[in-house]
Parts: structure tokens; sequence; C-alpha cells
């Protein structure tokens, strides 16, 4: 009798233990969101990433529409290049997409964000979009500012 | 000075055949699970006193550790304007660290050393001995439950520690100090990932389980047979696995998280 107690006790224990990794699994990294939605792959050639990492947003509207999923260096143009995992629910972004590289908030996580064009044409799998706009450089632009302050 | 060098290159000696007995104690007792009916029911009574009644210690302190995470985090964060991190930060301290850390701190102290008492004890009272002359294998019987349960138990325990610690930042950081609840899921969601951080952080659990086990066991197996010398045995279990945990961390920690 003693040992049927212990033997479901340590049932229980085990079964808690494998709720809790699936809470970790689920909840906390949100694991299954990522892996459920099939996507593709777009490039895109920025000069300056300004802090963007693999695993940052890409959003459309604000819209998080995929991630990133590599950052290299294009050695011929001495450029940044860009891969991003697109959902494939999202299959009408058109050629003439810009992507820039925006912060949320003043201080927060870099992200890439898609503002779409009008043409009729759209992105596919394994397509580069060409116009970029480079991270908002915050140390520049304090740079420019200053030293437009001191010549007037 | 002749009797200088002999003692310390007997003392040498001494260190590097037990590490040696100890290393061939492990694998003896990892393959000496059998896997019938009656042994597996040893294994699970093992689990019960190694794993169960390690529970509410390990879920006490994970709630309380993620509670001071969650105040600590929010009163840095605040300064920032970035309060709404505060899920993120909890989240990857635990998963990554504390979680396996500290459950493998407090099995040391609340499993290890009571393993290594009571193998100490059945050695003092030659019940070890008396199970070889039976030709029963005291390393099959006794042993290789003990490490299997241990092996098995930390694992689950580091998943709930983790878990209820997200909980207490949960707690303090959305309840008390009104981070709103939406940002602190989805900083998490976003910035911990399934196999870099939760998995590496289970892996990390299952070595100092079985470096915990290990040192508990052999130390109960190795320890002299009398009142002294299980005193002994018990504090050397804690202190080692305690040291072994925190370096072995640091190596998991610069072979795992160093590329980021």
């Amino acid at each position: 009798m003693y040992s049927r107690y212990i033997e479901a006790v340590v049932g229980v224990f085990i079964i808690v233990g494998f709720i809790a990794l699936g809470f970790l699994a689920i909840q906390v990294s949100g694991l299954s969101m990522d892996s459920q939605k099939e996507t593709y792959r777009i490039y895109a050639q920025f000069d300056d990433l300004g802090g963007l990492s693999v695993r940052g947003q890409v959003s459309v509207a604000g819209v998080t529409v995929g991630k990133v999923s590599a950052i290299s260096l294009d050695k011929k143009a001495y450029r940044a290049l860009v891969e991003m995992e697109i959902y494939k629910s999202v299959d009408n972004l058109s050629i003439d997409t810009v992507a820039s590289i925006q912060t949320a908030g003043l201080l927060g996580e870099k992200f890439v964000g898609l503002s779409v064009g009008g043409d009729p044409d759209v992105l596919a799998d394994g397509d580069t979009i060409f116009d970029t706009q480079s991270a908002l450089n915050l140390e520049k632009l304090i740079g420019a500012f200053a030293s437009s302050r001191s010549s007037l | 000075m002749l009797d200088f060098f002999v003692k310390k290159g007997q003392a040498t000696i001494d260190f590097v055949s037990s590490l040696g007995r100890s290393g061939i104690f492990l694998i003896r007792a990892i393959f000496g699970l059998s896997f019938s009916l009656k042994s597996l029911s040893g294994l699970i009574k093992q689990i019960y006193y190694v794993g169960v009644l390690s529970l509410v210690i390990i879920v006490i302190s994970g709630l309380f550790i993620g509670m001071v995470l969650g105040l600590q985090g929010y009163s840095i964060l605040i300064d920032y304007g970035s309060e709404q991190a505060i899920g993120q930060m909890v989240a990857l301290t635990l998963v990554r660290e504390l979680g396996p850390v500290v459950a493998a701190l407090l099995f040391a102290g609340r499993a290890g050393s009571a393993l290594t008492a009571e193998i100490g004890l059945m050695k003092a009272t030659e019940q070890l001995s008396s199970m070889e002359m039976m030709g029963v294998d005291p390393i099959k019987r006794v042993i290789a439950p003990r490490l299997w349960a241990g092996f098995i138990s930390l694992p689950l325990l580091a998943a709930i520690f983790s878990a209820v610690g997200i909980f207490g930042g949960l707690l303090v950081g959305v309840d008390w100090l009104g981070v709103y609840e939406g940002s602190f899921w989805a900083n998490m969601q976003q910035s911990v990932d399934f196999q870099e951080d939760v998995l590496n952080g289970m892996i990390k659990a299952i070595v100092f389980g079985l470096v915990c086990t290990w040192i508990a066991v052999y130390q109960g197996y190795d320890s002299i047979p009398t009142s002294e010398g299980i005193s002994i045995a018990t504090t050397k279990t804690v202190v080692y696995s305690s040291l072994s945990v925190l370096g072995l961390d640091f190596i998991l920690t610069a072979v795992m998280f160093s590329s980021i």
C-alpha cells in the first residue's frame, strides 16, 4: 500500500516536472508560435545595421510578420546582408517594399520595418530588397547637430 | 626533508587513485541498473526520497528568488524607463543560470548529504559487506538506483524551479509593481529561445545532477566506517558538490553562451 502511494507521488512529480518544462518551452520561449508558421526568405542589404541582431522582429505597420534569421557581410559591396524569414501567410509584399531599421522606443530593440509599395509584383522566396534605410545613428545625429550649432 | 616529499607524493598518489576509483565506481553504477520490475520499483522509491522530498525547498526557494529578481530588476530597469524588459530579465536569468545552479546547490544540501549519510551508515553497520557475502552486488542494488534517481530528478527540479521563479517574478513585477502583463510575456517570448536557453539550461541541470549524485554516493561508499568518518564524508559531499557545480557552471556557460 505504502509503495503504491510512493509510486503515485513520484508519477505526479515527474508529470509536474514535464509540465514545468513544457511551460518553459511554450509560454516562456514561445516555441510553438515560431515553429508552427511556415516561412519564406527574403534578403535586404543595409549600409549600417546599428545593433540589429539575429532573432530581431520584422514588422509591417507594427505587426510582426517574421524575424531576422541571419546576418552576414557582403564582401564585394561591404554592406550588411540581412536574411529574413517572413510568414507564408504574408505573401503580398510588393517588390518595391522599403526596408528600414527602426528602434522600439528610444533605447529599445532594433527591428526591421517594411513599408509596402504599390508595385503589382510581389517578393518571392530568395528575393532581395534593394531600397533600404539604415539605422538611425543617434551619436552621428548628435555629432552633426553639435557641429552645425558651433558653425552658426 | 625527504619525509616531506614522501608524504606529498603519497597524498598525490592517494588523490589520483581515489579519482580513478570513483571513475570506475561511476561506470559500474551507471551500467549497473537492471531494468527488471523489482529494481525499477527501487528506483521509484529513490526518486521519491531524492526528488519528491526536495520539492518543497525547491518550490519555496524558486518563488523567492523569482520575486527578488523581479524586485531588483524593476528598481534597476525603471531608471532606463524599460521596466517591460523585466520578464526577459527574470526568465533569462532563471532559465540559463539560477535554475540549474541554485537547484543543484539545494539538491546537494538536501538530498546529497542524506545519500552520503545513508550509504556511509550502511557501510559502518556492515550492511554493504553482508550484501556482498550473500552474493548481491551492493553497487547494483544500493548505488545504481540512487545515482539514477538523482540523475533523473535534478533536471525536473531545475525546470520546476525556473517555472516557479518566473511566476514569482510575474507576481512582483506585474501584480505589485504594475508592469503591463502583455509586455512582460511578449518581451520574454521574444528573447528566450528554446534551444539556446531552455535546452542548454536543461543540459546544465543533467550534468549537475550526475556530478552531485556521483559525489554523494561515492563519498558515502568510500567513507571511513566510523561516526566521525561519516560526518567528514557528509561535509565533503556538500563542499565538493557546491564547488564542482559552480566551477562546471562557468565552463558550461563559456562553451554554450560565449558566442552570444
